[in-house]
């Protein structure tokens, strides 16, 4: 008994976030209304011109607002909607072309379309469902106040049916106490018929998955391939000469003190550059800074290293996940060896920053344009290790410049700065 | 002494043509690639080969191959196999190349120059030079072994010795005990072992690697 005493009481307790979360998504649901009659009308603008600009930016609203559709429906019903849109794909372009290529990202995806149906079809699903907690509470509390009194003192003279509505009326409050989660979970489950992935974009994902697994898997053998054979070329064959050149030396030094003292001075040497290579290899597998000061602060090393001055515009409020802040900075580092070697710039910035829960590094060069990814190359490595966080890469760099590569991983951010 | 050199790396390749040269040997063709490497032992048919497991195009085990490709041509070919880590499946495949003329040794040991020195008089003269740590890599995989369990500490550092390819005097003055003691040590492990005691060098080497080996 006591157990359902309380279940009553926690269902009584959570009675008035059910009906403001009610009137939340009514509201929501009209309040979308504009934005659907400005998207319908953004797209048959689409032969007009404007309506490759504006309807993509019209439809990406729809789509966050959908975004904000399945969260509620999870955090308020325990309901996962997956969401199903297309990556963007990354190939390189001016910004014309970037324009026609985001419209078609957008529009192409069936996705999109029912996210608009959704628009309109909640309106009434979410008036009925949403608003019914509210009004069951309202509607019962006013009855039980207001009639209270009416009801005790006539009990014996009320007729059947009356009996009947007043049993019905005075049902309104359980009913709203009881069945409020149940309401806002059908219109979850109403939302996710819509606003979830389809079997077939649920098999285009796993497809995109394990292609992205499998580059990543690849990326990271070649990175220990180019790591062993650094080694064994480096260092390790410094270290041998280092060996050699010392026993040498040792045999020679009484008669002859010359040879020795040469011998000894490339070895020296050699010990020097073996450790300079392993310096330069430490940095390639895990910058030091990285590890200490994180991805603000390696990026900020990294540009007081270039030749060129490089303006930077950093703004994290904490600190990404290990994979995801290395993938970033070497994805950073690896386009400024580009502007460096490549673009014939004087000036190159860097912009990093956290938004909607997307970690968006942008680097440019006003240098002379006409960057294109190449098969094996290192923008194309770039884009490889992005995919494996679901990230995007795109590249502006007409002929004559500025450059300008953006890149987008979704990630969480540690809010503690360490 | 006319040696032909297979190694890539432009410093070591240098220091160890300075080397050889300072003791008396010839480098008569210092090459960078596998196939280059064949084409020379095969022209220059020299005293001893000294090779890099590892050479272009392929970076893999190139000179490994073309040093056993080189045997098959002209059998008896001394060949010494240098690596920056040694296997002992490498050592097996050397092996199994034939007879005699075999060394394969870690590069670190060109820096005790003289016993490096040594090892590639004796591959020269048909001995066998394997590392201490194949040697030692043998003896721990056989660790467990029952006849290898009765041999005592002093006998199995005379095994390694002679699995490295040294000679009885070089045995005696490494352990710093007498010819006859080390005479001793070796009969005992010959009979532990179920070996025919011999005197040649080199077959008491084949003998030993055989047995660890097999």
């Amino acid at each position: 008994m006591a157990d359902v005493g309380e279940t009553v009481a926690r269902l009584v307790r959570q009675t008035p976030r059910t009906c403001a979360r009610g009137l939340a998504l009514a509201a929501a649901a009209v309040g979308g209304l504009p934005l659907f009659v400005a998207s319908l009308a953004c797209v048959l603008l689409l032969p007009a011109g404007l309506g490759v600009v504006f309807a993509p930016k019209s439809l990406l609203a729809v789509r966050r607002q959908a975004d904000r559709q399945r969260r509620w429906a999870r955090e308020w019903s325990g309901v996962t909607i997956a969401a199903p849109y297309r990556p963007l794909s990354a190939k390189p372009a001016n910004r014309l072309f970037l324009v026609f290529r985001r419209c078609r990202w957008v529009l192409g995806d069936p996705a999109t379309w029912r996210d608009l149906l959704w628009t309109l079809v909640n309106v009434p699903v979410s008036v009925v469902l949403g608003l019914l907690p509210a009004f069951l509470l309202v509607a019962g509390t006013w009855f039980v106040v207001d009639d209270c009194g009416t009801l005790l003192d006539g009990w014996t003279n009320v007729v059947p049916s009356d009996f009947l509505l007043q049993v019905l009326f005075l049902s309104m409050l359980p009913a709203c106490v009881i069945a409020g989660p149940w309401l806002l979970r059908l219109h979850a489950a109403a939302a996710s018929s819509l606003l979830a992935p389809t079997r077939k974009e649920m098999a285009a994902r796993v497809g995109q998955l394990t292609e992205s697994r499998w580059e990543a898997v690849d990326a990271s053998a070649a990175e220990l391939r180019r790591i062993e054979r650094d080694l064994h070329d480096g260092a390790q064959a410094r270290l041998v000469a280092v060996g050699m050149n010392i026993g040498f030396a040792e045999q020679v030094v009484k008669d002859n003190p010359d040879l020795a003292l040469t011998l000894l001075a490339e070895a020296r040497e050699s010990s020097g550059q073996a450790l300079s290579e392993l310096r330069t290899l430490v940095r390639g597998i895990h910058p030091p800074a990285l590890a200490e000061r994180g991805l603000d602060g390696a990026v900020r090393a990294l540009a007081l290293s270039l030749p060129l001055p490089v303006d930077l515009h950093i703004e994290l409020p904490g600190r990404p996940a290990a994979p995801v802040e290395s993938a970033a900075y070497f994805a950073v580092a690896e386009v400024l060896a580009n502007v460096v070697k490549h673009s014939g710039a004087n000036r190159a910035w860097v912009q990093l920053e956290y938004d909607h829960g997307r970690l968006i590094a942008i680097v440019g060069d006003n240098g002379a344009g006409g960057a294109r990814p190449r098969a094996g190359g290192g923008l194309q490595g770039i884009e490889r290790r992005l995919n494996a966080f679901d990230g995007t890469f795109a590249v502006t760099s007409p002929a004559g410049g500025p450059t300008q590569v953006t890149m987008e991983l979704p990630c969480e951010l540690s809010l503690a700065r360490t | 002494m006319r040696v032909v050199l297979g190694e890539d790396l432009t410093l070591l390749r240098d220091g160890l043509i300075r080397l050889l040269t300072a003791y008396d040997m010839e480098v008569v063709a210092a090459v960078d690639s596998g196939p280059e490497l064949l084409r020379a032992l095969v022209h220059h048919r020299p005293d001893v080969a000294v090779v890099d497991v590892r050479l272009p195009p392929t970076f893999t085990d190139e000179g490994l191959r073309a040093a056993i490709q080189a045997r098959s041509a002209l059998p008896g070919l001394p060949v010494l196999v240098l690596s920056q880590h040694v296997e002992q499946l490498y050592a097996r495949e050397l092996l199994s190349a034939g007879t005699g003329g075999l060394g394969y040794l870690l590069k670190d040991r060109v820096s005790d120059v003289l016993r490096f020195i040594e090892a590639v008089r004796t591959v020269a003269a048909g001995g066998n030079a394997m590392d201490p740590e194949v040697v030692s890599q043998l003896l721990a995989r056989h660790g467990r072994d029952e006849q290898l369990g009765r041999l005592t500490a002093r006998e199995r550092e005379v095994l390694a010795l002679m699995a490295e390819g040294q000679s009885n005097a070089g045995i005696a003055a490494r352990l710093v005990v007498t010819e006859k003691a080390v005479n001793k040590h070796i009969g005992n492990i010959f009979t532990k072992l179920g070996l025919y005691p011999a005197e040649d060098a080199n077959r008491r080497v084949l003998a030993v690697l055989t047995y660890l080996n097999a």
